[in-house]
């Protein structure tokens, strides 16, 4: 119904634009009083008059208010409008010809309810709906700041979006991605999901204090969790207290030491198929040790021998605490730990020679040793800071001088080095490239002596057992001895990194301490420290699975049991690679949390401990301040906001706006809800439910607002220009990965494989190098069928953000998200016409319509048409779309004019089905083109 | 870069993006009585900033608060932070204790970024001269730039809050080291709007050794609309991606595809009735001019030889002059804001190669810059700002040819809208340690800024999550003295 238009409508509607539909909020709400920070209580469904058009309760709030406005629903959306609503919303892809013929030829009345189902069943539903909750989540796949690296996070995605797809409870859901690794009998998946919190941007540009940029992680932490659980704006709490909600500065940072208790861990993780390989390895090994107790039923005893020789001889170390050059650091910040070791953090070269100095009083020194430690930090817990936590020495050396007389410093020469792994001779792997073109090495720990830069002591051993402690011992050629102290100067020469710092090419020590001894001829303990440790409780007290590990150590020393140890040498190198993931970890002891004054981390005021605001439910009595009890809280029955933020960022996904319409702020400054009672029944429900998301889904796609046509009359665009009231169905433009996935499977292009690792779609190749980017950024762009994976799958660059999917307001993970905006602009219509895998995809929809479209073209349009609107044309449509079809074909005379548009590559055309001629396949690519374009096909009506 | 409100209070999502359709909707909408509709409820109607605009085109021009002095900014962003010890604030007393340890009271507390503060002075490394009427001191890098030393103010006293860069560079165009501000660009292309109808509002081109380190959210738009977000231009090959026809798809071609797209949305809409799709019509055809605009922009070659040679461009070739150039002809078609980025000043070490090189490749453009504008008429409604993210620590950095990363005191230089000419101010201490004379911080700079160009700082603002947003956040005083 279009109305003729009157002053007065025009006057409402700029009073409606103007002003918010709603009442104003009260200048000065009592702060405690303000609805949202009340727990929910399920209200009465309102009466209503027309009591047919309802179909759950739902729609009793939604038509109660709309007979209060004197307001009548929209007639519901005729069945392919709605089937393709449904699809859009429920797995984000467009349904199938197939799909939608099934559909419409279903006789049964409750054929939609039947398809939803479907469709919740779907592994797809969990890409559509991850896909919100990683932008809350603030998902990206690599650094952010200057360097922006690679980082390998996607195992967090995948188990967003497998969350989803087995339907986990929320309030689960939110448990593990706060505090999964502290679950009683956690397992690998659940310490996966504390990436969340670990997707904070990581700054390691050359000169930072890791530590400020620790506290800027945990600012986000807290943003995130406001936002996406919470649903309050709480980081005001950082300077100050809250203006408007009753937040205390105090309050925000007791709610910080939950989370500022721990590592910024990184661990490998496995696909499922890698978890059975590695099992499969597991078994094997202690079946083959089983064979070899079996077969030498003796072992006992040898192993008592064995110990008994291994116990003695070890020399005596002493720690020694060296100064850290500032200048030799190459940028690299070097950390003292309590244990005298040294933590590396920060930039990393890939070239740097570190200068250590210590006094020390030890009359004699006769020996170095070089402790590789294991850390949380480190990536896959080090000791290395390399991608596998693996690192290399190419020189060790050390100067002496008498302590008071700096001039007689002299070189140490270094007679011997010994180590607990002492690889072969390898070359580097292809990321320490430096681009010299050298052949550059690791090998033993010879390889750190011998004033060869190309050479360096290397630790890796292969997956599975290169994350461990290791050790090197240089022995001096001569003893030093000054009777007044000597001051040793160590350079650690780590120049096997690659070219490009800005990647991840470093090859540095990642956690290391010094020792020294008196000790004659001291070389390194081949034993493990665990061993050691195994070794020194007394045997009757050793539980079975320690002395097991004094027999792998045993055993694999055994000469004649060399054809066992090499089937196990074997079996290990069967070890997957696994993949690294960012999670906490919690470190042993609490780390001292204090107001921070205006949030400035170098101005700690008087401490707090963890604790929740006030205004909020309470936590139990005397529950740790972990993070597990935040985890629990935030997740409780009783918290005012976690379900009604959820249910509301839920509703705004499908209606294009929440009940709330600022769903990161539930608090008194947020817009007043449009439906409160709905808003409170809805998140009642939601918990009540079992915190069902696909209950929910169910529920919201299952009423009669959802099903209404999206079409509007000029009279209610005025009334209600949002489409608050939903007197009408939603229709706006879908997300921009949709945008994209739309156009894949339109054109049958779309691989529809779930979940792995990140991938390169074709992306113009001067924004990866300066001076667009900071750095050269790494970009396999796919050739095979990775590149046409779903646009949740795309690498995503904080930096830089992909075009075709930034361009339609993807955000880019540099803080969390919880509501998009949908903007509609010329650079969307140049992307969609001009952009690589758009044009792709219009060929491809093109010779689909050639190849299985049916004989004529208007059969083949109407299956072109229907791939990407669903509907079929109306006659205008079609009139309009043969026209230009027509016309075009005679434009394409000359086939190589008309490949040069249709084939990827013109000089290998692809073979035309039979009959065709290039023309065709052109003027076929412009009319798919065409169609890819249409507002219809990105939007959901 | 992109999360944002676009539907607080009262705003219509929808109705934020509605440029081209009111600009030309006589191609989407012909008789309807929406056109009417929306003609009666006066969207033409001047905006106030503070109350953005509603049912106009939100890159329509807008009033700001007072008339401004100036309505362009042209941010020539020197990345990598450049040294003011060698290009402006001459210090004979650094080159008398060259050598030495600064006194302990200076460093005390001082962090610094890579270097030990304690590390010894280190002289300037070249030789400064006063010029034009205004004698200003400037180095002996700065040939070009002396020339137009009447025309600058020079600011001897900026100050930030970080010295790594990519929090810095943040800093400065956003008013917070946190990322996830709106950028000055998208603040003041909110605020104005933009004169352009077939260029966007704001305009980014990058050139140097590498990109900008805080990467794309130096022009991000926060959470204002991302229509206000800078659009990365490059100085060769396609100006804006994916500008160009699909290869084997010439102009007619592309003309007949879009009308034939055009009047498939227009079915659609008289169907449906949502005002979107009459937006996208006019976004095809907005995109549609663009392709001929931004090529005609991008082709300097039609420049005369002397105004080529006045800023050293060379047609064909990616560099900061002919992006210097290139800023100057968007400015003249209306663009409010363009920035360079010329990411080259980060001199750790090789500090007198790289400061020459850097000068070399920018200085003469930068002079041509303000000398073309002022010959045009556009430097009195143009302010054109030269300046990095911090300045460098008199204390030396490795052997004696490298300075570390400094907060504490910096120079940049500005131009034209307003600005008063040939004014020198703030002092540094006699090291060029501190800033200690009229000390400007970044918030002032901004907020001095939008002043020239007719706001209030305080109040060009944004509701977000459930606060008003500003580019000063809670900061910033109007520097009057740089005010001509």
């Amino acid at each position: 119904m279009i109305l003729k238009p009157h002053r007065h409508w025009a006057l409402a509607f700029l009073w409606l634009l103007a002003g918010p539909l709603m009442a104003a909020p009260e200048k000065t709400p009592g702060r405690l009083d303000h609805w949202a920070f009340k727990a929910p209580v399920r209200p009465a469904l309102p009466e209503v008059k027309d009591r047919r058009w309802v179909r759950n309760p739902i729609d009793r709030f939604i038509l109660a208010r709309l007979e209060k406005e004197g307001l009548k629903p929209s007639p519901e959306a005729d069945p392919i409008t709605l089937l393709r609503r449904l699809f859009l919303d429920l797995i984000g892809l467009p349904p199938s010809i197939a799909e939608a013929d099934a559909f419409l030829a279903d006789p049964s009345p409750d054929r939609f309810e039947k398809q939803a189902e479907k469709l919740l069943g779907s592994p797809h539903h969990g890409e559509r709906w991850g896909r919100h909750w990683l932008d809350a989540a603030r998902y990206a796949d690599s650094d952010g700041y200057e360097k922006d690296k690679q980082r390998s996070v996607w195992f967090y995605r995948d188990w967003v979006v497998g969350a989803f797809n087995r339907d986990l409870p929320y309030d689960q859901f939110i448990i593990e991605q706060i505090a999964g690794d502290q679950l009683p009998g956690a397992a690998a998946g659940q310490s996966v999901a504390t990436g969340f919190l670990r997707n904070s941007m990581v700054n390691e540009e050359g000169g930072v204090d890791p530590e400020q940029f620790r506290m800027e992680a945990m600012f986000d932490r807290m943003d995130a969790i406001g936002k996406s659980i919470l649903g309050l704006t709480i980081q005001c709490g950082q300077c100050h207290d809250h203006k408007y909600d009753p937040l205390a500065q105090e309050e925000y940072y007791r709610l910080f030491a939950f989370l500022n208790n721990d590592h910024e861990a990184n661990i490998a993780a496995y696909t499922p198929e890698e978890e059975m390989r590695r099992a499969e390895i597991h078994r094997g090994i202690r079946e083959i040790e089983a064979e070899l107790r079996h077969r030498h039923p003796d072992w006992p005893e040898r192993l008592a021998r064995w110990e008994e020789e291994a116990r003695g001889g070890q020399p005596e170390w002493t720690v020694v605490r060296p100064e850290v050059d500032d200048i030799s650091t190459g940028g690299q910040k070097y950390l003292p730990l309590p244990d005298g070791s040294l933590l590396a953090q920060g930039y990393a070269p890939t070239k740097h020679a570190v200068k250590l100095t210590v006094k020390t009083d030890m009359p004699k020194i006769t020996a170095f040793r070089l402790e590789l430690l294991n850390d949380a930090n480190l990536p896959l817990g080090g000791p290395g800071r390399s991608i596998w936590g693996t690192c290399a020495l190419t020189e060790f050396e050390v100067e002496a001088a008498p302590a008071g007389d700096q001039a007689r410093k002299e070189k140490v020469k270094i007679a011997a080095a010994t180590a607990d792994v002492e690889p072969a001779e390898a070359p580097l792997a292809p990321i320490f490239d430096d681009r010299s073109g050298k052949r550059r090495v690791t090998g033993p720990a010879l390889f750190a002596i011998d004033e060869n830069e190309l050479t360096a002591w290397g630790i890796e051993v292969g997956p599975g057992r290169r994350n461990q402690e290791r050790k090197a011992v240089f022995a001096a050629a001569a003893p030093i001895s000054n009777p007044g102290g000597t001051v040793l100067v160590f350079y650690l020469k780590q120049n096997h990194g690659g070219w490009n710092s800005d990647d991840n090419q470093n090859h540095n020590l990642g956690r290391f301490r010094l020792s020294i001894t008196s000790a004659p001829q001291a070389a390194a303990d081949l034993l493990p420290r665990r061993v050691r440790e195994i070794l020194a409780v007394p045997r009757e007290e050793r539980a079975p699975a320690q002395t097991a590990v004094l027999f792998s150590a045993w055993r694999a020393a055994v000469p004649e049991w060399k054809e066992a140890n090499e089937r196990i040498e074997a079996l290990w190198k069967r070890h997957p690679e696994g993949s690294s993931q960012l999670v906490l970890s919690a470190r042993e002891e609490a780390r001292d949390t204090r107001i921070l004054k205006r949030g400035d981390f170098l101005k700690p005021g008087r401490p707090v401990s963890a604790g929740v605001p006030a205004f909020l439910h309470p936590l139990p009595e005397g529950a740790p301040p972990t993070r597990l009890t935040l985890a629990r809280w935030l997740a409780d029955r009783r918290s005012p906001t976690a379900a009604r933020a959820m249910v509301n960022r839920v509703w705004q996904a499908y209606f294009g706006i929440g009940l709330v319409s600022t769903p990161e702020d539930l608090g008194t400054q947020s817009g007043p809800p449009s439906h409160p009672e709905l808003l409170d029944w809805l998140a009642v429900e939601f918990m009540e439910g079992g915190w069902s998301l696909k209950r929910l889904h169910r529920l919201i796609v299952g009423s009669a607002a959802y099903r209404q046509s999206s079409r509007v009359s000029l009279e209610l665009l005025a009334l209600d220009p949002y489409n608050r009231l939903l007197a009408r169905g939603p229709r706006f433009r879908v997300e921009g990965e949709i945008v994209r996935d739309i156009a894949l499977a339109a054109s049958g292009l779309l691989n529809p494989n779930i979940g792995g690792r990140s991938v390169f779609p074709p992306l113009p190749a001067f924004l990866l190098v300066p001076p667009a980017s900071y750095g050269p950024k790494v970009w396999p762009e796919e050739t095979g069928p990775e590149r046409f994976r779903r646009s949740l799958y795309t690498f995503r660059y904080r930096s830089v953000p992909y075009p075709a999917l930034q361009t339609f307001d993807v955000p880019n993970g540099d803080f969390s998200c919880v509501r998009r905006v949908r903007s509609n602009t010329p650079l969307q219509a140049l992307m969609t016409l001009n952009e690589p895998v758009f044009l792709e995809c219009a060929r491809a929809l093109a010779r689909r319509a050639l190849e299985e479209g049916g004989r004529s073209d208007p059969e083949r349009l109407a299956y072109a048409f229907r791939r990407c609107v669903s509907r079929r044309p109306s006659a205008e449509e079609e009139k309009e779309l043969l026209n230009l079809l027509e016309e075009e074909k005679r434009g394409f005379a000359d086939d190589s004019k008309a490949w040069e548009l249709a084939a990827a590559d013109p000089s290998h055309p692809p073979r035309l089905p039979e009959g065709e001629s290039p023309a065709d396949l052109a003027a076929w690519t412009l009319v798919a083109r065409v169609l890819l374009n249409l507002d219809e096909t990105i939007t959901k009506e | 870069m992109n999360c944002q409100a676009h539907l607080y209070r009262g705003q219509d999502p929808k109705l934020l993006t509605r440029r081209w359709f009111f600009k030309d909707c006589a191609i989407g909408l012909g008789a309807l009585a929406l056109h009417q509709l929306f003609r009666e409820a006066g969207f033409a109607a001047p905006e106030s900033p503070t109350r953005p605009p509603v049912l106009a085109d939100p890159l329509a021009p807008k009033q700001p608060h007072h008339a401004g002095k100036a309505k362009n900014v042209i941010f020539l962003f020197m990345a990598g932070a450049p040294s003011h010890l060698e290009l402006f604030d001459y210090k004979p007393q650094l080159a008398r204790f060259d050598g030495t340890l600064p006194p302990p009271e200076l460093v005390k507390g001082y962090r610094a970024a890579f270097i030990n503060p304690s590390s010894t002075f280190l002289g300037p490394k070249f030789k400064f001269a006063r010029h034009g009427r205004c004698g200003a001191e400037l180095s002996e890098l700065l040939p070009n730039l002396a020339e137009v030393v009447d025309e600058i103010a020079i600011v001897k006293s900026m100050v930030t809050d970080a010295f790594n860069h990519a929090p810095a560079q943040i800093f400065m165009n956003t008013g917070s080291t946190q990322f996830g501000r709106p950028s000055m660009g998208a603040w003041i292309t909110y605020g104005l709007g933009s004169e352009s109808s077939d260029l966007p509002g704001f305009v980014v081109f990058s050139s140097g050794a590498k990109g900008p380190s805080g990467g794309n959210s130096n022009w991000g738009s926060g959470f204002l609309p991302t229509v206000y977000q800078g659009v990365q231009f490059r100085s060769g090959g396609e100006p804006v991606l994916y500008l160009s026809n699909p290869r084997g798809l010439d102009d007619s071609l592309q003309r007949r595809s879009l009308d034939a797209l055009e009047r498939l949305n227009r079915l659609r809409f008289e169907a449906i009735g949502d005002p979107e799709i009459a937006t996208r019509i006019n976004s095809f055809e907005m995109a549609y001019r663009m392709q001929s605009s931004a090529p005609e922009l991008m082709d300097i070659a039609r420049e005369p030889k002397h105004i080529l040679e006045l800023y050293g461009a060379e047609p064909g070739k990616a560099s900061f002059a002919n992006n210097c150039l290139l800023a100057r002809r968007l400015v003249e078609r209306g663009v409010r804001f363009v920035q360079l980025f010329h990411e080259a000043w980060d001199q750790h070490g090789n500090l007198v190669a790289d400061l020459k090189k850097n000068c070399r490749d920018t200085d003469r453009a930068c002079a041509a810059l303000v000398k073309d504008l002022k010959q045009r008429g556009l430097l009195e409604e143009t302010i054109v700002i030269w300046g990095g993210e911090f300045g460098r620590t008199p204390m030396v950095q490795g052997g004696n040819d490298g300075r570390d990363h400094h907060p504490n005191a910096f120079t940049l230089w500005l131009a034209g809208g307003g600005i008063k000419a040939g004014l020198t101010l703030g002092e540094t201490d006699e090291f060029g340690f501190n800033a200690v004379k009229d000390r400007v911080h970044v918030h002032d700079l901004h907020a001095t800024l939008l002043h020239l160009l007719g706001f209030d700082h305080t109040r060009l603002t944004f509701r977000f999550q459930g606060r008003d947003f500003r580019l000063t956040d809670v900061h910033g005083e109007i520097v009057e003295k740089l005010l001509a």
